[in-house]
């Protein structure tokens, strides 16, 4: 893979020689890739090219998966999150996640977006609670649609303002990493612009990382991209060069839609 | 790369295969356009030249369609990469070629102006100019065709011969006028004639250049220019 032209000065996170396996099956090979702090991270390739694999390893949500197995070393700020020493359920605050489809509690709206900061121990009464929410609610561009109704169950809202709710929910503990996996791909265009407009502004404030199908999303949205193609990262570069000249055969033909 | 019939989409092919053809058949006119104007002015042919003046809205035309067509494309298909830097190519290059048949009308319409120009012995000069001018716009289209950068940086090096040419035309010319001032006006046509062969060498040029863009996406290196031609042009277009 080509990495020239390619400095990021201050690496939220860094994966070096990352092999993910599924019980026999290598998933993910030999992955080296560093995410920056201020910037919003794309990664794409074709369905079963690891990006997904690769993201989930990055909070240890493989963890979940039995048969998973990773190798090499990722570091959240220079800490290696697969040392014994790590707790996971902090891990996964700092590092949150956003899923395909929108997955609320099936709470109050007020619920979903306090339930983390609670449990972390980061609200200590009610009044610094509703501080918490009120800010993460309007951080995900929601709170103006729900301010009169954070009672109502999180499920009564529409797809793109649950998504919404869950980058709130994300959001309200105050992580240092977002994770979105194929954040859009259940929501139709406005909401999808909305979303991406969120990530925009979300820019700065969190490192990013996004997998996303649409390689038009992926341009509009992030500043770096990872090109991932049968496990491995193919080629990771400046957005803007990845989807004007690529330096990798493989990358130009998916892009242009020459695949397979 | 020569041809695209790889994409998943095949319309897309079509679209880009039909934008190829649509640029080399105006290619292809513009430099009948300039054969034609050439010939008209070395043997006074005036109808020959007013053909010249009329085919030139075909090119127009052509221009016009390739535009809607890469637009067209670059909507409905939001092509990316190598396909992304042809549209944008594409849609320069037939403005340059536009500016190209334009310059071969107005070779054309000075053939009208000049009755004694025959004489003239800068006339066989100017008539090797717009052959290798000729062959140059060929080469550059043919790249562009052929997406060949090699091609297109070799028709770069050459457009220097173009230029040497206008330089040695300009001061034949100015010699010439000096001994036959009767001959002035006709002189003053044809120091335009070899303007405009100089300017359609630089479009040329310009056509290598973004090829070399669509081939490789890098720009071309800034190449050794020849001497500036002797007439004072740089100093205006910089005063």
């Amino acid at each position: 893979m080509t990495q020239e032209d390619l400095t990021i000065t201050d690496p939220k996170m860094k994966a070096h020689g990352v092999n993910v396996f599924y019980g026999e099956k290598q998933a993910i090979n030999d992955v080296s890739i560093d995410v920056g702090t201020d910037l919003v991270t794309a990664f794409i390739g074709p369905s079963g090219c690891g990006k997904s694999t690769f993201l989930r390893s990055l909070n240890r949500m493989n963890d979940t998966v039995a048969s998973a197995k990773v190798t090499g070393r990722i570091e959240l700020d220079g800490e290696d999150i697969y040392a014994p020493s790590m707790d996971v359920v902090q891990l996964r605050a700092r590092v949150g996640m956003v899923f395909q489809k929108p997955n609320p509690f099936p709470k109050s709206i007020y619920d979903n977006v306090g339930y983390g900061p609670r449990i972390h121990g980061l609200a200590p009464n009610k009044a610094d609670l509703d501080i918490i929410v009120e800010r993460a609610l309007v951080r995900a561009g929601l709170w103006d649609e729900v301010k009169d109704r954070l009672n109502e169950s999180g499920t009564a809202l529409s797809g793109g303002q649950q998504q919404r709710l869950c980058i709130a929910r994300a959001i309200a503990v105050d992580p240092e990493v977002i994770l979105m996996d194929e954040p859009c791909s259940a929501l139709d265009p406005i909401a999808t612009a909305k979303i991406e407009e969120l990530i925009h502004e979300l820019r700065g404030k969190y490192a990013i990382v996004i997998v996303t199908h649409n390689m038009q999303q992926a341009a509009r949205v992030s500043q770096r991209t990872a090109f991932f193609h049968l496990g491995t990262l193919v080629e990771y570069g400046k957005t803007t060069d990845i989807f004007t000249n690529p330096k990798q055969e493989r990358t130009k033909d998916y892009i242009t839609g020459r695949y397979g | 790369m020569a041809l695209t019939n790889d994409h998943t989409v095949k319309a897309f092919d079509e679209d880009l295969n039909r934008l190829r053809g649509l640029i080399s058949e105006m290619g292809g006119r513009a430099e009948q356009a300039l054969l034609q104007a050439m010939t008209a002015l070395s043997k006074g042919d005036l109808d020959l030249a007013a053909q010249v003046v009329r085919d030139d809205k075909k090119i127009d035309a052509l221009e016009a369609e390739v535009e809607q067509l890469a637009v067209q494309t670059i909507a409905l298909r939001a092509p990316m990469a190598d396909d992304l830097r042809e549209m944008i190519a594409a849609l320069k290059i037939v403005s340059v070629v536009e500016r190209i048949g334009d310059y071969g009308k107005n070779i054309a319409k000075r053939v009208a102006l000049m009755d004694q120009t025959r004489s003239i012995e800068a006339i066989p000069l100017l008539m090797s100019m717009s052959n290798i001018v000729v062959e140059l716009i060929h080469d550059a289209l043919d790249s562009f065709a052929a997406r060949d950068a090699e091609l297109a940086i070799r028709v770069t090096v050459r457009d220097k011969n173009v230029d040497d040419f206008y330089n040695s035309i300009f001061r034949t010319l100015v010699t010439f006028m000096m001994e036959n001032p009767k001959y002035i006006s006709e002189s003053a046509h044809l120091l335009f004639v070899a303007k405009n062969l100089e300017r359609m060498g630089d479009h040329a040029t310009n056509i290598a250049e973004m090829v070399y863009y669509v081939v490789t996406g890098e720009r071309m290196e800034e190449r050794e220019r020849g001497e500036q031609p002797e007439d004072g042009a740089a100093e205006q277009e910089q005063g």
